[in-house]
């Protein structure tokens, strides 16, 4: 069996979302002192609505991938439906991950948050 | 797709001309070399013959060969078996700091069991320092192990020195030289008397020979204790029945190389310099990892800054180019590799490196492809880096890398250390 799932590879090989959103309404950055992995979220949030996601991602395929997935199931979702996402579903989401990559480069959602939680102490909520 | 293959240290292909020969001793020569009949003479004279060419490819005597089944075992061997034949004169042993697991972990075993390890420190290209090594050596050092070359990185040591300093300091008369030359042996021709070591691996599948056969090379005055016993094969120094086909390969491995190694070399220094003076052309803030002259003729490793390894070569995989890297994502233990550590290179920049080792089956064609194609994948992922558009704002790196605790409200790693 190959290393990565097909869905991790699709992912990895066309990452939806990569960039970076010009006066976003939140920016979250998470790393991992371990492996070395970061990436940064850029939200758009339009009626409760994470109407549009951008990242960019330092880190290996799986990294990459997990950052690709984690922004379509983001978007078009509230911001209560955004902050259930896990770490877990989207490594559900993408068929699984190898077992020395699943707490590592597994940080999208984490990401995602952090950039809900900016989000929200700017509106001062 | 095309299939361009640039991980010649972690294995090579099997010459066409080596497959041959060992075709026979599957099906029609099973004899087992150990029986007196006929069909065991074909084996015995197969392993007599192969011998005798794995010998004089590195200048050595046929009774100084022990055959193994891989390098590892080689190394493991060397490590156990000279640590028990001379653990009562004494339990020191000096190695550098970039040898390969297989002589760090049967170390690690060793140091539980009372014997005491200095780790040589290398230099930011790879060398190992004969000062350093003059100064570690003891009344009861039993063993000093330097590798030949690193695979990793390329560098060649210079061990007919480093010989000389433990050799000529005559701190004790039973001190073992051991060197590591697995990525030497199928890419520069090595005397062991001319290198003056006591003992030395190196195997079969690197060198474009078959896997299951590898050797090592210990002096008639050394005495090794046997790690796997049994019967009398390899003159009872490694008992088990002879892998004969991989052995006979081997052998015709060894004697093709003895050939034509130093005309195969030319051409491959000639694609590898091209790929080291051509990438830095085509792409930015990328840096050499590894000595230049004393180079593996074979051997290309770059960091490239502000992207990851694993990325680099799953995109050179996807368009047939097949290479490594010692970034911490590529490693099974999510560590960076313990040569781009013990070299110092920094953790953000050694986390983006690729190694392309190069064989006698590459072309200049391959390399084209791979001037080509590279270029467009580093892009591709700095693109998507936040950490190269963090430099291009404000033309300053950001910490990050392995080791980087900038998020310290989220504990997101529990790495299994075993």
């Amino acid at each position: 069996m190959a290393f990565y799932s097909q869905k991790v590879m699709e992912h990895f090989a066309n990452p939806r979302n990569v960039g970076q959103i010009e006066n976003a309404d939140g920016v979250g950055e998470v790393g991992n002192p371990v492996c070395g992995d970061m990436m940064t979220f850029y939200i758009k949030v339009k009626d409760n609505r994470v109407e549009d996601v951008k990242f960019k991602t330092f880190g290996c395929g799986a990294a990459i991938a997990v950052s690709s997935m984690v922004s379509e199931m983001a978007k078009g979702k509230t911001i209560e439906e955004v902050m259930n996402i896990t770490n877990d579903d989207v490594a559900k989401e993408l068929g699984g991950l190898p077992p020395n990559k699943m707490h590592c480069s597994n940080l999208g959602a984490d990401a995602l948050h952090k950039a809900v939680e900016n989000y929200k102490s700017k509106q001062g909520k | 797709m095309k299939y361009i293959y640039l991980d010649n240290q972690s294995n090579t292909k099997l010459d066409k001309n080596v497959f041959d020969v060992m075709v026979p001793f599957f099906v029609d020569h099973y004899g087992n070399p150990q029986s007196i009949y006929s069909l065991g003479s074909i084996s015995k004279d197969a392993l007599d013959d192969a011998r005798s060419k794995v010998a004089s490819f590195i200048n050595a005597d046929i009774n100084e060969i022990i055959f193994t089944s891989c390098a590892t075992e080689s190394n493991n061997l060397l490590v156990k078996g000279i640590a028990e034949s001379l653990k009562n004169k004494g339990k020191h042993i000096i190695v550098s700091a970039i040898e390969h697991f297989s002589i760090l972990n049967p170390l690690k075993r060793l140091q539980n069991d009372g014997f005491e390890v200095t780790y040589l420190s290398v230099d930011a290209k790879g060398n190992v320092n004969a000062q350093e090594l003059k100064k570690s050596l003891r009344k009861d050092t039993i063993l000093v192990s330097i590798q030949h070359s690193n695979p990793e990185v390329g560098t060649i040591q210079n061990i007919k020195d480093l010989v000389a300093i433990v050799k000529n300091n005559k701190i004790n008369d039973f001190v073992v030289f051991h060197t590591d030359a697995v990525s030497s042996c199928g890419f520069m021709p090595i005397d062991v008397k001319d290198l003056n070591v006591d003992a030395l691996t190196f195997s079969s599948s690197v060198m474009y020979g078959p896997k299951g056969a590898a050797a090592l090379y210990v002096k008639k005055e050394v005495k090794i204790v046997p790690q796997i016993e049994g019967g009398v094969q390899e003159n009872s120094k490694r008992s088990g029945t002879e892998n004969i086909p991989a052995i006979v390969g081997f052998g015709k491995a060894c004697q093709i190389a003895k050939e034509e190694l130093v005309s195969n070399v030319q051409k491959i220094k000639g694609l590898r310099d091209k790929l080291i003076n051509e990438l830095p052309k085509k792409i930015e803030y990328i840096y050499l990892n590894g000595a230049i002259g004393n180079r593996l003729p074979n051997n290309v490793n770059f960091s490239i800054e502000f992207v990851e390894g694993e990325a680099l070569f799953l995109l050179l995989d996807a368009i047939g180019i097949m290479a490594a890297s010692g970034s911490a994502c590529a490693n099974k233990n999510l560590k960076i590799s313990h040569v781009l550590s013990a070299m110092k290179v920094d953790v953000a920049v050694g986390q983006g490196s690729i190694v392309f080792t190069l064989s006698k089956y590459n072309t200049q064609e391959d390399i084209d492809y791979v001037l080509e194609e590279f270029p467009k994948i580093v892009s591709r992922l700095r693109e998507m880096s936040p950490l190269y558009s963090y430099f291009l704002q404000t033309g300053k790196r950001k910490k990050a890398g392995p080791g980087t605790d900038f998020d310290h409200e989220h504990d997101h790693c529990h790495i299994n250390e075993e």
